[in-house]
């Protein structure tokens, strides 16, 4: 492998990628955007709504973390507050009322650390959206185009299938934050990158994601018309699966299962 | 994670400041004005604890007694299996799952010498302790985490042990009754440990779907990636007095929001008020309280 852990964390964190809503614009059709999450307010850093994938209705929601300055402090650079999982978990359920396949873009450094977020429940709203993404009746596909940092990126990843891009990364924790905390200096984050294993081929051998995209056309129209083929006939495999809640569950349920010791340990 | 460090630095700081008053402490009593007292008996042999909350030492014998809370309310650190023996029925205690225990998935640099120095110190295999047990006569699964053992983070055998003790109690239709806490996700295991926030959340819910009770106590500190799982995913969540409950460490919020946070933030106290848990019980209430909830949801009552 020619290009080393870090580099790639600095690809995935990149203004000039895609972000969310370059991806609901170039695949889908016809996007409504749905605001709030009728508990608070509304997080700018999730989107989501309806819209339409090869004529069929889905519901889309993405972190998104915008282009320019402005834009990006808007989006409070897509670390979403509670009310963002909790705008996505409300479409969510509206997606299984009306029985509609979900499709979420995640890109996030991480659910934000603030006061604010803290007095309105972030780890219960990320909780929240972990138990009920777990028996969602309807299909659901997680990419992660950037960032995938931590619980934040996770609870919008309870998914049938998760993708990643290329250059995206997956991480229990930022490597510079890992350096800090495990070495007390957070210039080992390159050694820390390379510890967490936290790329996309990393995530794949582990189990954790299904697809890597390949990114040589990122940002084209032959990347999205990739992309979006890639989806529409997942979703056609997918939506014919009568037995997806307990394949969801099987599918968490092996991850990390550790060996069991031989001989329990005389202490 | 990050409360991880902040729990080893608070406890760095007490032990300092413990040594801080051995030094204040005169030498000998005729250095403290002359009198010439009687020795006091527990100064000499027995070793005292310093409460943080209201600065006291405290003889160790006394605090055992009292289920490590001082007299002044506060609550300190508990190890797993003193608090199986504080809150189970007498010799009711069944372990499960013991065999499963953590290897070093990711070959994460000094994490196999980690755990065996954990091991050997903590006499646990791993950071979690499940099984059966009858909580004042009523039947039922119980889980509980150790802070002694890398401050409670959960690894890919903590997930493991949690999400299996789940099934067991909804294979055998039990409530399920747990103790969190922790510093969050164990990164030495990296996205295996991020899962099993998935995992145990499905877990949960498999057993909340099939109408069964989980009760959840969160002790000092619960934080991170146990927060957002299944900390607070159960039916009844319950707090320690004083206990540190939040999802991000208040470090990484104030260097985040550069902003000095207030003394009870992320406090039971606070979370309570803000509406994420159901009350607030002091140790030597637990077992009474459990137990009640215990019997309100019996089967034989809710059906």
């Amino acid at each position: 492998m020619s290009q080393s852990p870090y580099a790639t964390v600095r690809i995935a964190r990149d203004n000039s990628r895609p972000t969310g809503l370059d991806y609901i614009k170039n695949i889908f059709k016809s996007f409504t955007e749905f605001h709030g999450d009728r508990r608070f307010a509304d997080d700018a850093a999730v989107v989501g709504g309806i819209a339409t994938l090869s004529d069929r209705p889905v519901t889309v929601i993405a972190i998104e973390k915008g282009h320019t300055a402005k834009e990006r402090a808007a989006r409070n650079f897509g670390a979403p507050h509670p009310e963002g999982y909790r705008k996505a978990l409300r479409l969510m359920k509206q997606a299984e009322k009306f029985s509609r396949p979900v499709i979420c873009f995640i890109d996030t450094s991480g659910a934000y650390c603030g006061v604010g977020a803290e007095e309105r429940g972030q780890g219960q709203a990320i909780a929240e959206n972990l138990m009920e993404m777990s028996t969602l009746r309807v299909p659901v596909i997680s990419i992660l185009i950037g960032e995938g940092g931590s619980g934040g990126a996770l609870a919008l990843a309870v998914s049938d299938r998760v993708w990643m891009l290329q250059n995206a990364v997956y991480s229990v924790i930022s490597p510079e934050g890992c350096a800090s905390i495990l070495w007390k200096d957070s210039t080992k984050a390159e050694s820390a990158a390379q510890s967490l294993k936290l790329t996309a081929e990393d995530a794949k051998e582990l189990g954790v994601i299904e697809r890597i995209i390949s990114e040589n056309d990122i940002g084209k129209k032959e990347f999205y018309e990739r992309i979006k083929k890639l989806i529409t006939e997942e979703l056609e495999a997918l939506s014919e699966d009568c037995d997806l809640v307990s394949k969801r569950y099987e599918r968490f349920r092996r991850m990390g299962a550790p060996k069991i010791s031989d001989s329990p340990r005389d202490m | 994670m990050l409360v991880f460090a902040a729990g080893l630095r608070s406890r760095g700081k007490q032990v300092t400041k413990m040594a801080f008053i051995k030094f204040l402490k005169p030498k000998n009593q005729l250095e403290e004005g002359g009198r010439t007292a009687a020795p006091v008996q527990q100064d000499e042999g027995e070793p005292l604890k310093n409460c943080p909350n209201c600065h006291h030492d405290i003889p160790i014998s006394k605090l055992w007694a009292n289920n490590l809370v001082c007299s002044c309310g506060y609550h300190f650190r508990m190890r797993a299996r003193q608090r199986i023996a504080m809150i189970t029925d007498k010799d009711s205690f069944s372990e499960l799952f013991s065999d499963i225990s953590s290897q070093n998935p990711l070959s994460f640099p000094g994490y196999s010498e980690k755990l065996d120095t954990v091991r050997a110190a903590s006499g646990e295999e791993e950071g979690v302790i499940c099984g059966t047990a009858k909580i004042g006569k009523q039947s039922c699964c119980i889980f509980v985490m150790d802070s002694y053992f890398m401050m409670g983070s959960m690894g890919s055998a903590v997930g493991e042990r949690i999400t299996s003790l789940f099934e067991y109690a909804k294979e055998h239709r039990l409530p399920v009754v747990g103790f969190t806490v922790s510093g969050g996700a164990r990164m030495q295991e990296g996205l295996l440990s991020l899962m099993q926030m998935a995992k145990t959340s499905a877990a949960v819910k498999r057993h909340s779907d099939a109408g069964l009770l989980y009760v959840a106590v969160l002790t000092d500190p619960t934080t991170g990636g146990v927060t957002a799982s299944f900390a607070m995913e159960a039916d009844i969540i319950l707090a320690e007095p004083g206990a540190r409950v939040g999802f991000a460490g208040a470090r990484v919020i104030e260097q985040t929001t550069r902003k000095t946070l207030p003394k009870e933030f992320q406090t039971a106290e606070f979370v309570m008020e803000h509406g994420f848990i159901d009350s607030i019980v002091e140790r030597g209430s637990q077992k009474k309280y459990i137990t009640r909830l215990l019997k309100l949801h019996r089967a034989e009552v809710t059906q």
